[in-house]
């Protein structure tokens, strides 16, 4: 197992340009890549002799809108529209017993990206996950339809701007005999608020 | 004219074979799967959404509740995420806890696979066998937490409290005299320990007759052998983690090769198997019972010849004692932060995995310095194996598909989440 910083030189040496940023936090490493380059750069991390990053662990969409801000609330954004995303891929190489975390933030007005399918078929169902929780749309992907909602589900419940209780409720309708969807009856509350304190708050 | 031969078949959502909500439509040539897609999510509750909500420690009860059939190790991946990013580590007695909870989490999770997947096959004593021997591990889950599934056990900086002396009893009732009760609690009268020395002493024999009923039985191994096959580049390919991984043949475990809390420090093997069918994949679990158990008695023996704290005495982050609060201001002011507010976590994001006995279950959590996280992704081993159902089971029969989710060892809670 080579150390974190071992590893970062190769990485850097392998993909050049393509990496943006890179970080090492709580001992791993973490690049930042262009979500342009997001096909090469994996496809270089799994072919190049001494990485070979043979598993995609994860692909997870993070929402950066409200990052940093005491609020939960969404209309604290300035822009609620057009959210900050991020995709973040998660690889292992059972070779080399390393990790590496891969971070390609999005353009706010166009969330698209590379599909990488092609390089891990389990890509498959968390691109699908990103897509339908997020709204990320995966260029390239053979099948990108809804995976965790209800069928017919509306918007993209894992974004910030998506109230945690939802926009509509479902209850079985006795006199139509069927399931109705109404909006939520639901008033929005917040239990504990969300703040932030600095490194050294109250001593 | 052409004769139209394929059809489309549903399977659940509601099947007692699906292991919970799965719902699967299948393109069938007669009897022979084609294709399959399974449709999940008839279980989503967004408890990543819902962690967001919340402050950190009031999750640890998602947690459970994700794949219930192995809650404490996926505690284990959630505090340990959040020790990291306030760089606090749990005490030594603490951490062996631990890993011997994780592994009767293991052997829970393995009983009921193992109970499930051969009902599912035809089999329907290994299911009466293992549910006995379950139950005497919830009552140590009991013991310890007062729940019997879903714990809460695990805290960020230990665990809640130190293992009971006595266990508890049962209570004569109007089905149970006191003859009959001081039968059933005669092997409860010792502490927590003395009990599951007690099982991890018996259990082994447990698992032979499991073997004895299955290992060898004609119709098991019609059923498992060559089934299921994936080698070892395409499980790889595949996410597979965990005994799937190993039942193809990679000799991967994060105990050994990424250790966490004290797994450096025991001894015991890594099955692996051959071929990458079903029936390998059987025996590997079977063996990791086994090895389960290895590690449990080495635990019990430090925990035996070790005392010390279970928590960290850390005010910011570990509620004080309640003995303490009642006469003590600081105390009480910690106490009433920690459950207002909660404590703030520093900037940062971390990747925190386990072996659960499904698989690599990983907690991959960005603080933006909040009292609550500003994402949790939860990387379910279940959720990679069910992608690939539909490749696995391609040419099969459609009993073979039972085989096949029966081997994937699924729970709706962790895939769907």
């Amino acid at each position: 197992m080579a150390s974190v910083d071992t590893l970062s030189g190769m990485v850097r040496e392998a993909c050049g340009d393509a990496i943006l940023a890179d970080a090492v936090t709580n001992d791993q490493l973490t690049i930042e890549i262009g979500p342009d380059a997001v096909s090469d750069v994996l496809r270089t991390l799994r072919d190049t002799p001494g990485l070979e990053f043979e598993q995609l662990i994860d692909i997870c969409g993070v929402d950066y809108t409200t990052y940093g801000t005491d609020s939960q609330a969404p209309e604290a954004v300035d822009d609620p529209v057009s959210p900050a995303l991020a995709t973040v891929y998660h690889l292992l190489s059972i070779s080399h017993n390393h990790r590496i975390r891969v971070r390609a933030r999005l353009d706010p007005d166009s969330p698209e990206i590379a599909s990488v399918v092609d390089l891990w078929p389990v890509a498959n169902w968390f691109e699908r996950e990103a897509f339908d929780l997020f709204g990320i749309v995966f260029h390239g992907h053979p099948d990108l339809r809804r995976l965790l909602t209800d069928y017919g589900f509306i918007g993209h419940p894992f974004r910030k701007q998506f109230p945690i209780s939802g926009y509509v409720e479902m209850r079985y309708d006795d006199k139509k005999g069927r399931v109705v969807y109404e909006p939520v009856s639901i008033e929005p509350r917040v239990l504990v608020p969300r703040v932030i304190r600095k490194e050294g708050h109250g001593g | 004219m052409a004769e139209i031969r394929n059809y489309t078949m549903n399977f659940g959502p509601q099947h007692p074979a699906a292991h919970g909500v799965l719902r699967i439509v299948m393109e069938m040539d007669g009897e022979v799967i084609e294709r399959c897609d399974p449709h999940i999510g008839l279980l989503h509750r967004a408890t990543e959404k819902l962690a967001e909500t919340k402050p950190f420690s009031q999750s640890i009860g998602y947690m459970d509740r994700l794949d219930y059939v192995s809650m404490m190790c996926q505690e284990h991946a959630y505090v340990r995420a959040i020790e990291k990013l306030l760089g606090i580590e749990a005490p030594e007695r603490a951490q062996y806890i631990r890993v011997m909870f994780d592994e009767i989490t293991r052997i829970l999770n393995h009983l009921l696979w193992i109970g499930a997947h051969a009902l599912d096959v035809g089999a329907m004593t290994v299911f009466l066998y293992a549910f006995r021997e379950r139950e005497d591990l919830m009552d140590t889950y009991e013991a310890v937490s007062g729940a019997r599934m879903h714990a809460t056990y695990y805290r960020p900086g230990g665990v809640y409290r130190d293992l009971p002396d006595r266990m508890p009893q049962y209570q004569p009732s109007k089905w149970h005299d006191e003859k009959e009760t001081r039968e059933r609690n005669k092997n409860r009268q010792g502490s927590l320990l003395d009990f599951i020395e007690a099982f991890v002493e018996r259990f082994p024999s447990c698992i032979d007759d499991y073997e004895q009923l299955l290992t060898d039985n004609r119709i098991w191994k019609q059923r498992l052998v060559d089934i299921g096959i994936v080698t070892a580049e395409r499980a790889q390919a595949l996410g597979f983690t965990g005994p799937m991984l190993r039942g193809s043949g990679v000799a991967w475990d994060l105990r050994k090769k990424q250790p966490y809390a004290v797994y450096d420090r025991m001894d015991f093997d890594i099955p692996i198997g051959t071929n990458g069918d079903c029936y390998d994949r059987y025996l590997v679990r079977m063996e990791e019972l086994r090895q389960s158990v290895r590690i449990i008695k080495q635990c019990i023996e430090w925990l035996r010849n070790n005392s010390g704290p279970v928590i960290l005495e850390n005010y910011k982050v570990v509620a004080p004692h309640r003995e303490d609060m009642k006469q003590d201001m600081e105390s009480l002011i910690h106490h009433f932060k920690l459950f207002t507010e909660g404590y703030c976590v520093p900037e940062g994001e971390t990747y925190s995995a386990v072996e659960a006995p499904k698989g690599e279950f990983g907690i991959y959590m960005i603080s933006d310095g909040a009292n609550k996280p500003y994402r949790v992704k939860i990387r379910a081993p279940g959720f990679a194996h069910l992608s690939a159902l539909d490749e696995m089971s391609r040419g099969h029969m459609l009993a073979d598909m039972v085989a096949i989710i029966g081997t994937q060892d699924i729970v709706f809670g962790e895939i769907d989440r």
